[in-house]
């Protein structure tokens, strides 16, 4: 029985990793960061059910830690791929975490005695986690992680806080990043998305406007494990926030940025709209949208609830720039559609559903692998053959290869898991 | 007082995760004063090597009969402790997880006395459930390797392919009197514009030449018995005359793969099947060389997105996109309006499709309810809502385009494999978000239309997916139920089909022990023990093991002092 390679641990790598799993085929699931779990586990909630997104995505990635057919790399990259479909030959190297996975339980008690301070790029920054850290709470692997850049012995060979805090004795400087090889029959990528920064669009007053946030900062704001505790406060006053404006299409079918639809913001900023009115029943939400795009399997009943029952409102307009008063409260300057007049709205919070974007690593790995990209620099697929890439024996899911809601990925994970399979498997019985 | 079990309780420190907010000595001290109880241990990592062999040389040394930890959740490390039972010769069943860090140290960090009181309750509550835990056998069934794919369009045909070339026997079936489905009507497929015939045709010939696929044309299902691994399906020939003709097949999973139709305007815009027709007539024309029209208007969500039927169908935008760059590639000159309401046309492709229409020169224009067309005998008349303004546009032919919707016969199938569809007639998943293709009973999963209304590109991906969802099950020459699963005391049943009723995963059915007497047997691989039948029982006939009545009981009764 063959093996499988699956790059990147988000939910379309684990899910296609279960598959393949529970096909009895041998996966190795790389991932670039500390721990599995990827975007889906930033996010709070998730449209249309309105489910928790850790709460049902936890189960999986315990599920693939437990899976007796699942080798996990995590803090790790491909580097190299060698051979054909049916036998190729990769190459992960294993970043140190400073830490031996096979002692460390998570405790965290060595992350108390830390004495650096680092932003939570989980939280996006609006956070300080230490340098020796957990990468979120439910992270699988339960093992710390120690940033070398911020580590104080690791930069100025001094201090060593941790090795005296931790009982298990799992703290090693020593630890070098490592090579393994592993033969693979075939190849899935899921490498995910990145956010288009708004920052290349200064009109809309990020970083300008301390009030003026992106949507995935928006979802570790109203998150009960986030950096507020899920109050839904502003950031540059902690007062709570009772007037929002969702504005769509931030860099996306934007001839200067992207040209294509980042196809979840109008569900997302909907569910965003809600979930502000379930915290806070007073709070009156404003999206600003251009077309609104709800065609999958319940959406356009979500949207019509939000409206309903929720409150939230939908302003067909295009929104030409952000500017705010002394409160730093933003102020929303728009074009109404329905009136064809310029108009303007002072809100607390002002959220850019920023597009998603390909990451700039996946452009980097697709060289390693030797599989093409499409004009907007997401891994290249053909309509009709939507899991294959230009590469026989490497497919890709999720939005790697251009954006996809959770459903979809996961769909495409499974599509994937199928292909694959078919290079490794049983063959003839 | 110590009759009954031996029981042993193994208190975890979780490094300080737990022991910094719990005082483990206090609960490890009042551990030991519970009837019972004969052998108490603290372990920095109960979980650790060495404090898996502390339960194992425990059970073995101290004649433990049910072993308790209280530590984390047994989300993550029940099957951990379990195993370690089941190595030192103890049923993994007499094991009891208490969880002391979510539920004390965790959310009563701030408050460690309170904490560590509760510590105690969960303690004392898991020991009296300890005493009355009963050995429980885990059953196996073997798979029968073999798929049954209900549909045989082009997402039926694409994951019997794959199936089959992963050396699965598949039997395909479709209630037309060919293979091919509704692509076999369509013109072209965008956005690249293909011709569908050639790719279905394509399709069709691989499956034909399969020496592992078994089709069936012209029939149906008839009648579907068993469960995950081992379904008893029956095929119909639906020929007519009737024929009579019956097959009789054993599969281990099924994917209904069913499609969906086109919705008919009756009574819309002055639909006439002539000067005002559907895109689906349209794509007809195009095929037989009967389009012949300058001034074409195309109006969008016509039966969808209304209070009847409120759902946006996903394909219509892209599809009106397709027919009205056929209709400029044909007459260059040609001029093509779509009213639209929103334009759906998400992501990459489908947005750069939605370019390349304007770029040919396709006028768009937005409509709303609050103003919808009229179809007069010469102008289709318009509100422009971003304009403003009313437009009144001369037409040759008017073009509806209209939603997917379910089969008539897909209640019908849903009935018979037990499964659930939603309010519009479409196959309804286990979970919206990450069992798309699952249905909640296992070994039965969903791909293409019969779901939702999807682009061709999704549906292959579902068609795949579900194949790789079906050989999950397919691979396993065996499954392995739990021992936690209902069970019924005939004595105490009256047969009257509740448990039957409630059941989401058909585990429970009615069987004849005598004539006119009926009794509830569950099936234990279908089984979740989620209890539901328990709850609903009422005789008290069906137990949830493990979670028994008595068991239930004893613990509140503990978590309440009495």
């Amino acid at each position: 029985m063959g093996e499988v390679l699956v790059i990147g641990g988000g939910i379309a790598g684990i899910q296609a990793a279960l598959d393949l799993a529970d096909m009895g085929i041998q996966v190795h699931l790389v991932e670039r960061l500390p721990s599995i779990g990827g975007r889906m586990a930033q996010l709070d909630k998730t449209f249309p059910t309105n489910d928790c997104s850790t709460c049902i995505l936890s189960p999986k990635m315990n599920d693939c830690a437990r899976h007796p057919n699942i080798t996990l790399h995590t803090y790790a990259e491909v580097t190299g791929l060698e051979g054909e479909v049916g036998d190729f030959s990769a190459t992960i190297l294993k970043h140190p975490r400073y830490v031996d996975e096979t002692k460390c339980t998570g405790c965290g008690e060595c992350a108390q005695k830390c004495p650096a301070r680092v932003p939570d790029t989980f939280d996006m920054g609006m956070r300080r986690r230490r340098a020796i850290y957990l990468y979120f709470s439910q992270a699988v692997p339960q093992v710390m992680t120690i940033d070398p850049d911020h580590c104080i012995y690791l930069r100025r060979s001094k201090c060593g806080a941790c090795v005296l805090a931790c009982q298990r004795e799992a703290i090693d400087f020593e630890q070098k990043a490592r090579t393994v090889c592993v033969n693979v029959g075939a190849v899935v990528v899921a490498t995910g998305y990145d956010f288009f920064d708004p920052r290349g669009l200064a009109q809309f007053g990020y970083e300008r406007c301390p009030n003026v946030i992106t949507a995935l900062e928006y979802e570790r704001l109203v998150s009960a494990s986030g950096p507020t505790e899920g109050h839904l406060l502003r950031i540059s006053d902690g007062r709570p926030a009772k007037r929002i404006g969702f504005i769509q299409c931030v860099g996306s079918r934007d001839v200067r940025h992207q040209r294509f639809c980042s196809a979840v913001c109008c569900m997302h900023s909907s569910k965003q709209a809600v979930l502000a009115a379930e915290h806070d029943a007073g709070v009156e939400s404003y999206v600003f949208y251009t077309d609104f795009r709800a065609s999958g399997k319940g959406f356009r009943e979500y949207v019509a609830r939000a409206e309903r029952e929720y409150g939230v409102h939908y302003v067909r307009s295009r929104v030409a720039r952000i500017t705010e008063d002394g409160n730093h409260n933003p102020s929303i300057h728009y074009e109404d559609a329905e009136t064809s007049r310029p108009a303007r709205m002072t809100v607390d919070l002002a959220v850019l559903a920023t597009s998603l974007i390909p990451r700039p690593t996946t452009a980097a790995l697709a060289q390693v692998l030797g599989i093409e990209m499409d004009p907007y620099g997401f891994v290249r697929t053909e309509p009709f053959s939507p899991v294959d890439t230009t590469r026989p024996g490497i497919f890709a899911a999720g939005c790697c290869r251009g954006p996809a809601d959770i459903p979809e990925s996961v769909m495409q994970a499974s599509a994937a898991a199928a292909r694959a399979a078919r290079f490794v498997g049983r063959g003839n019985r | 007082m110590s009759e009954g079990p031996r029981i042993g309780v193994f208190i975890c420190h979780c490094g300080s995760n737990i022991a910094g907010h719990v005082d483990v000595e206090a609960v490890e001290a009042y551990a030991r004063t519970l009837p019972g109880v004969v052998f108490v241990q603290r372990n920095l990592y109960t979980c650790s090597d060495a404090g898996l062999s502390e339960i194992k040389r425990a059970i073995a040394e101290e004649g433990l009969e049910r072993v308790v930890v209280a530590a984390c959740t047994p989300r993550t490390h029940e099957p951990l402790f379990q195993e370690a039972c089941r190595e030192a010769g103890l049923n993994p069943y007499l094991f009891e997880f208490v969880n002391i860090r979510d539920q004390c140290s965790w959310v009563h960090m701030q408050e460690p006395e309170a904490a560590t009181e509760k510590a105690k309750d969960l303690v004392r509550m898991g020991v009296v459930k300890a005493r009355l835990l009963e050995p429980l056998e885990e059953q196996e069934v073997e798979v029968e390797p073999a798929a049954l794919v209900v549909g045989g369009g082009m997402i039926g045909m694409t994951a019997a392919l794959n199936l089959a070339e992963r050396g699965f026997a598949v039997r395909l079936v479709e209630r037309g009197p060919r293979l091919g489905g509704l692509l076999l009507r369509l013109d072209k497929l965008y956005p690249t514009h293909e011709d569908a015939r050639a790719l279905v045709a394509k399709r069709v010939a691989e499956v034909e030449a399969h020496d592992r696929i078994e089709v069936f044309t012209s029939s149906v299902v008839s009648e579907i018995k068993g469960f995950v691994g081992n379904y008893e399906v029956k095929i119909t020939s639906n020929r007519q005359p009737a024929t009579g003709n019956q097959h009789s097949l054993r599969v281990g999973a099924i994917i209904v793969a069913t499609g969906a139709r086109v919705f008919k305007p009756e009574g819309l815009y002055g639909y006439d099947g002539q000067r005002v027709i559907t895109q689906f007539e349209l794509e007809e024309r195009f095929r037989t060389g009967g389009f012949d029209a300058e001034r074409v208007v195309m109006i969008q969500c016509v039966g969808a997105r209304i209070p009847e039927r409120p759902y946006c169908s996903r394909i219509c935008c892209t599809t009106a996109i397709k027919n009205a760059l056929q209709i400029r590639e044909r007459q260059p000159h040609a001029q093509v309006y779509i009213l639209y309401r929103d334009t759906e046309t998400q992501g990459t492709r489908y947005e750069a499709y939605y370019t390349r229409a304007r770029e040919a020169g396709i006028q768009f224009i937005r409509y709303s309810l609050r103003h919808p067309p009229e179809v007069t005998d010469e102008r289709v008349v318009v509100y422009d809502e971003l304009l403003g303004a009313r437009l009144g546009i001369p037409y040759d032919l008017v073009v509806l385009s209209t939603p997917l919707v379910a089969c008539e016969d897909a209640r019908e199938l849903a009935q018979m494999l037990k499964v659930p569809v939603d309010e519009h007639g479409f196959f309804l998943e286990a979970h919206v978000k990450l069992r798309p293709l699952d249905f909640a009973t296992d070994g039965i999963y969903v791909a293409g239309t019969a779901r939702w209304p999807a682009h061709l590109e999704e549906t292959i991906t579902q068609a795949y997916g579900a194949a790789a969802r079906a050989a999950t099950i397919l691979s396993k020459d065996r499954i392995t139920s739990s021992g936690v699963v209902a069970r019924v005391d005939e004595a105490l049943c009256r047969g009257c089909s509740r448990c039957v009723e409630v059941c989401e995963f058909g585990a429970p059915s009615l069987i004849e022990t005598a004539p006119g007497m009926k009794v509830a047997r569950v099936n234990p691989v279908m089984c979740k023990g989620c209890g539901a039948c328990a709850a609903a029982c009422p005789t008290g006939a069906m137990t949830a093991m493990h979670f028994t009545d008595e068991q239930v009981t004893a613990m509140v009764r503990a978590a309440l002092g009495h």
